[in-house]
């Protein structure tokens, strides 16, 4: 009959409406600045830069290379070389970002700067407040905002960091196995040189040994 | 007591109107009256955009407004302090004049028609002997704003909203004035305070004699009702504005305070509507039964104001947006001929005799009239589960 399903329906809005008073798992309504939801681990809003130890500008793994300025959708990011170099964390000498700006503006969150990142030096990040009440330098983000810590990391993104760590951790060992074997193989080549220039008198058998 | 209560307002505009001079004193208990009825309808008008947005909130299982002031109930003061300062933006192509006056025209009729409402015991601004004739005379000049807002906006959007407001808004005030007319043949007269006076009383069980008791005055009030919530293109009727469809209809080009008046003026029609729907058919200011007269009058008026608001929240948290079509066929299929069968069941009731044969004819014919065009509305409709063939 004509209405029978606007009766249902008034029922079932009733229901609803009596229920949220009853039932506070009927809604599902988070109170958002007092009550926060947990991220999950996988989200992602802007990028920052990793950086190792306690000093942000000694630790910061990035070396300026540009492939991310050059890689960036929107060319959000600005990089400069620094002229000098400093250590890396296997300890060889490289260029460093003298400067190293994300317009938050431009930034369309897609992550290909973390993907191209040979050195793991610029992730994402889940802080998601990132409103300020300068809309030309406040969007603006500095070097020194980007750099945060490992540690830092870690807490938001465990299983990455983790993953991340263990990669540098192989890396630099097998840097230290080559330059240990380097330094081996040339301590052994130095040896053998030495032993050579030592067995050059020797390798000549027809003539003796010269009388000391 | 309980009379001094009842008549407080009226003595205490008496009162006000002692203090002017003689030859003014019409004019000064108008004024008072006048500034009386701004202030309640347009708290009243603060009070319901809250209750709204909180009945659909948990309609829907949210909370709700609750920021500002307790239980956000100030919410509607940074509504309104937010729509005075924004930006008042005017389209270059648009009709200046008549884009200026379009909300000014929703909002003065909507405040017009309260003239003639009797809110309380001898709460009435103008007693008119034709009371009801000027309510849907001046009610009916919001159907011109509404086409002065679509056309002068120069937007296509806006445009069509007023189209589909002009067919709706004349399609069902026809049967909301032929619902409205079963009153008048019971009682005689178009004065609504005649009207009221008509249902005072109480019946052989008690109840107050109001015309929504009898099968043709509750009929006649469902049509009203329905009819009404069209006429202020409130949802599932609120075709002109569908935000979905044509995004805001006749208003997409207005903005900050202009915009504002809008809701003003759509809440005010939508006052004084369920005003006079309490006024025809829930017995006005009279109490339900004769113990509860206790209440004064303008307070059960209010409280019967604000259930009919209630219901229409409730509605629309329920119905989804009709489609023209739909729209269309429900008021000349139906709701027409209904109202128009319902004119003999009034007619029919009032030649009968009083006893249970009466009720017996005016249940037949109600209930008689409902199922068959009920049935025809419904015919070559089948109703079922869609299914999508590409979807899911």
């Amino acid at each position: 009959m004509l209405g029978e399903g606007i009766i249902k329906g008034m029922a079932v809005t009733a229901k609803n409406f009596l229920g949220s008073y009853v039932s506070e798992e009927r809604l599902t309504t988070i109170q958002y600045p007092e009550e926060r939801q947990a991220l999950p681990e996988a989200t992602r809003q802007f990028p920052f830069l990793v950086f190792d130890g306690d000093d942000w500008q000694k630790g910061l793994r990035c070396v300026a290379c540009q492939i991310c300025e050059k890689e960036c959708p929107p060319k959000c990011i600005y990089i400069e070389k620094s002229k000098d170099k400093k250590p890396d964390y296997i300890g060889k000498p490289q260029l460093y970002p003298a400067v190293f700006d994300i317009d938050l503006s431009v930034c369309m969150s897609c992550q290909i700067c973390v993907e191209v990142c040979p050195f793991d030096a610029i992730k994402m990040d889940t802080d998601f407040e990132l409103s300020t009440d300068n809309r030309f330098g406040g969007l603006l983000v500095r070097k020194n905002q980007l750099a945060k810590s490992n540690q830092y990391y870690h807490k938001i993104h465990p299983t990455e960091a983790d993953e991340v760590d263990g990669r540098l951790a192989a890396e630099k060992a097998k840097a230290e196995a080559k330059a240990k074997a380097d330094a081996e193989a040339k301590a052994k080549a130095a040896a053998e040189a030495k032993a050579k220039a030592a067995a050059v008198p020797n390798t000549q058998p027809a003539s003796p040994a010269p009388p000391k | 007591m309980s009379d001094s209560l009842d008549q407080i307002f009226v003595t205490l505009n008496h009162w006000i109107t002692g203090f002017a001079p003689g030859p003014w004193q019409p004019v000064v208990s108008a004024l008072v009256s006048v500034a009386g009825i701004i202030g309640v309808f347009a708290s009243l008008f603060a009070v319901t955009t809250v209750l709204e947005r909180k009945g659909l909130g948990r309609i829907q299982n949210r909370y709700g407004p609750n920021r500002v002031g307790p239980y956000g109930f100030l919410q509607p003061a940074a509504d309104g302090i937010k729509a005075l300062i924004k930006e008042d933006v005017v389209p270059r192509a648009a009709d200046k004049v008549v884009h200026y006056l379009a909300p000014l025209m929703v909002v003065i009729p909507a405040f017009l028609v309260y003239a003639v409402l009797p809110v309380g015991r001898n709460m009435v601004l103008v007693d008119y002997d034709a009371g009801l004739l000027f309510f849907f005379a001046i009610g009916a000049a919001t159907e011109l704003s509404v086409f002065m807002a679509g056309w002068s906006s120069r937007n296509k959007y806006s445009l069509l909203g007023a189209m589909r407001a002009i067919a709706q808004m004349i399609s069902y005030e026809i049967p909301l004035i032929l619902s409205a007319v079963t009153v008048v043949m019971m009682v005689g007269s178009l004065s609504t305070t005649k009207i009221v006076d008509a249902q005072g009383g109480y019946d052989s069980i008690g109840l107050g004699n109001w015309f929504v008791f009898t099968p043709w005055g509750f009929a006649g009030f469902v049509l009203f009702m329905i009819a009404a919530t069209a006429e202020t293109n409130r949802s599932p009727f609120d075709l002109p504005e569908g935000e979905s469809e044509i995004i805001a209809g006749y208003y997409i080009e207005y903005s900050g305070f202009k915009f504002a008046l809008f809701f003003l003026g759509e809440y005010m029609g939508l006052f004084a509507i369920s005003g006079l729907g309490i006024t025809l058919f829930l017995g006005g200011w009279q109490a339900p039964i004769e113990a509860l007269e206790v209440i004064p009058s303008w307070g059960w008026f209010f409280a019967k104001l604000l259930a009919l608001i209630c219901v229409f929240i409730w509605i629309r948290g329920t119905l989804p947006r009709l489609r023209m079509d739909q729209l269309m066929n429900f008021a000349w299929k139906f709701m027409l001929p209904m109202a128009l069968i319902n004119i003999i069941t009034a007619a029919v009731w009032h030649f009968m005799q009083p006893g249970w044969e009466r009720w017996l004819v005016g249940i037949a014919f109600v209930a008689g009239s409902y199922v068959l065009l009920g049935r025809g509305l419904m015919e070559g409709k089948k109703l079922e589960k869609r299914t999508y063939r590409f979807a899911e």
